[in-house]
């Protein structure tokens, strides 16, 4: 739909209301970040101290540091689970194709909560001590399917004579892949791969009920901090986060707008 | 050949699908039946007695909430959304795709952020209050934080994007030479609107509000960190169960009776919005 008229001024109006609405906190939360004022309530002054206090404090810089471990190997697991998947399905008929694709959007159809109480309970029924590595094999399990969804949707688009004629050449399945598949469709696993990792590395409620001592992530240190109120502290890593997330994007519409990533 | 090859590609996809969410979800079904005792032990008898629990007055009544503030949450959504959506669709221009992405990148920053950057607008020393004091509209500070108003405030920022998207999918897809018909054809824009754009757009409003309202319902960060124990959620009951009450088989009852509600509710809001779009 495209309209010639100038838009009515309330339409225009409610726009830039909602657009408020949207942004007004993340702007509160990154200007107190730099408020000299201990309380978070009034503006004082500008300072950057907060920032500094935050490479000083030990248990933040170990929850990044976990954050980044989690996300790093969730990502890397459900990429190459995912593909291998997405690939089966986007290639080749076979029977219970349906299923196995549902399969994908499944944990997304759960309520988060539960999905978090279910794998606690798990976890612990089987005995299992609850660490970075149940974070972890939690966290594939909501990637591994957003992978698949979004990787078989890229495959889709792309064409298969050119494995065809590989293989009429004489080339073996696994040659061909090597060889023509995977250089082609690599540049668009990177980039769902990216998102996953951008979705999925500040996640606060599966992270909350799988992780156990030790296994702290960002999202779950700040949540413990907010206990004593909101500081600046807690704004200034929130606002860190924030410019993570941004840059992770801006490098995915960079990657997005290379013709490689759609395979041409 | 190629049997085994489909089949080796999928294997690891199903295998981890089937032990960290089929068997999870059964694990919880079974053990919401074997209530616990007053001794923290679990009881061998298999009962439906966590289920009358879970279905208790004081229960029902967070239930109840559950639903008020979600579906509060979607009509605040879709207030909020659909005007945005049509804007950006009918007079985005060149714009379109840039005034899209301001409204879903939110949704990619933490969700956790979001809901307490809200504490500093809206607690009695916030910046709201200071405001609306600093132009003389209020002598005492409002009480904003910690009340309905506030969960269903964060909700409705959480959950605003979701609503969005799919009416502007829904919109940008429709054909505009069926307006300029209705034009033509002597309609008034708002009974153009009224008669042509909105019912076109209903599949869009649909879905739109149904991923708003399931999570919404099941949602208990903006409670846990906006409200207070009066504004609790079925949420914040199961966390509750699971890590200060360590009753377990309760939190998977009332897990269950979540799960339960969420699928009754969209199927009826399904089957009454497809009535009335047919």
């Amino acid at each position: 739909m495209r309209e010639q008229k100038p838009s009515p001024w309330w339409l225009r109006l409610h726009a830039l209301t909602v657009y408020l609405f949207l942004y007004a906190p993340i702007f509160v939360l990154v200007l107190f970040s730099f408020n000299t004022d201990r309380r978070n309530s009034s503006w004082r002054g500008f300072t950057v101290d907060w920032y500094h206090e935050l490479w000083q404090d030990e248990l933040l810089l170990r929850a990044l540091f976990n954050s980044l471990k989690v996300a790093c190997l969730a990502t890397l697991v459900s990429t190459v689970i995912g593909t291998m998947a997405a690939l089966a399905l986007s290639r080749y008929e076979f029977r219970g194709r349906e299923t196995v694709g549902a399969l994908a959007y499944l944990p997304m159809m759960v309520p988060e909560i539960v999905m978090g109480i279910a794998l606690l309970t798990f976890f612990i029924k089987l005995g299992i001590q609850l660490s970075i590595v149940t974070v972890v094999l939690s966290h594939v399990v909501f990637s591994v399917g957003y992978v698949t969804v979004t990787v078989r949707t890229r495959l889709a688009g792309l064409q298969g004579n050119l494995e065809e004629a590989a293989a009429d050449l004489g080339a073996t399945p696994w040659t061909t892949f090597r060889l023509i598949t995977l250089p082609r469709i690599l540049p668009g696993i990177m980039s769902c791969a990216l998102l996953a990792f951008t979705l999925f590395f500040d996640d606060f409620v599966i992270t909350y009920f799988t992780a156990g001592i030790g296994a702290t992530t960002l999202p779950l240190q700040i949540y413990s901090m907010l206990k004593f109120g909101v500081t600046p502290e807690i704004n200034a890593i929130s606002t860190i986060m924030l410019v993570f997330t941004i840059c992770l994007l801006a490098l995915w519409s960079r990657l997005e707008s290379d013709p490689k990533t759609l395979g041409r | 050949m190629k049997r085994y090859l489909v089949w080796g590609l999928v294997l690891p996809f199903v295998l981890w699908n089937l032990t960290f969410v089929i068997v999870p979800l059964f694990i919880v079904l079974y053990q919401s039946l074997y209530p616990m005792g007053p001794d923290y032990t679990v009881t061998t008898q298999a009962s439906l007695a966590n289920f009358r629990v879970a279905f208790s007055q004081a229960n029902l009544e967070v239930m109840g909430r559950s639903a008020i503030y979600a579906g509060a949450t979607t009509i605040a959504c879709m207030l909020l959304g659909y005007p945005l959506a049509y804007y950006i669709a009918v007079y985005g221009g060149r714009m379109r795709s840039q005034l899209l992405i301001l409204v879903v990148l939110p949704f990619w920053t933490s969700y956790l952020v979001r809901t307490f950057s809200w504490i500093t607008l809206l607690q009695t020393e916030g910046v709201i209050n200071r405001v609306l004091q600093a132009l003389h509209l209020i002598t005492e500070p409002l009480q904003m934080l910690n009340t309905h108003f506030s969960v269903i405030l964060g909700l409705t920022y959480g959950f605003l994007p979701f609503a969005t998207l799919p009416i502007y999918v829904s919109l940008e897809n429709q054909d505009r030479s069926l307006v300029e018909a209705a034009h033509d054809l002597g309609a008034t824009p708002s009974q153009a609107f009224w008669k042509v754009v909105f019912p076109l757009s209903l599949p869009g409003v649909i879905s739109g509000s149904l991923i708003t309202f399931v999570p919404a319902m099941g949602d208990f960060v903006s409670a846990d960190i906006l409200g207070s124990p009066r504004t609790q959620m079925i949420g914040n009951l199961i966390q509750q169960q699971f890590l200060a009450l360590f009753d377990w088989p309760m939190g998977s009852a009332l897990s269950l009776v979540l799960m339960l509600l969420m699928v009754t509710s969209m199927a009826l809001y399904v089957m009454l919005a497809g009535d009335r779009h047919a």
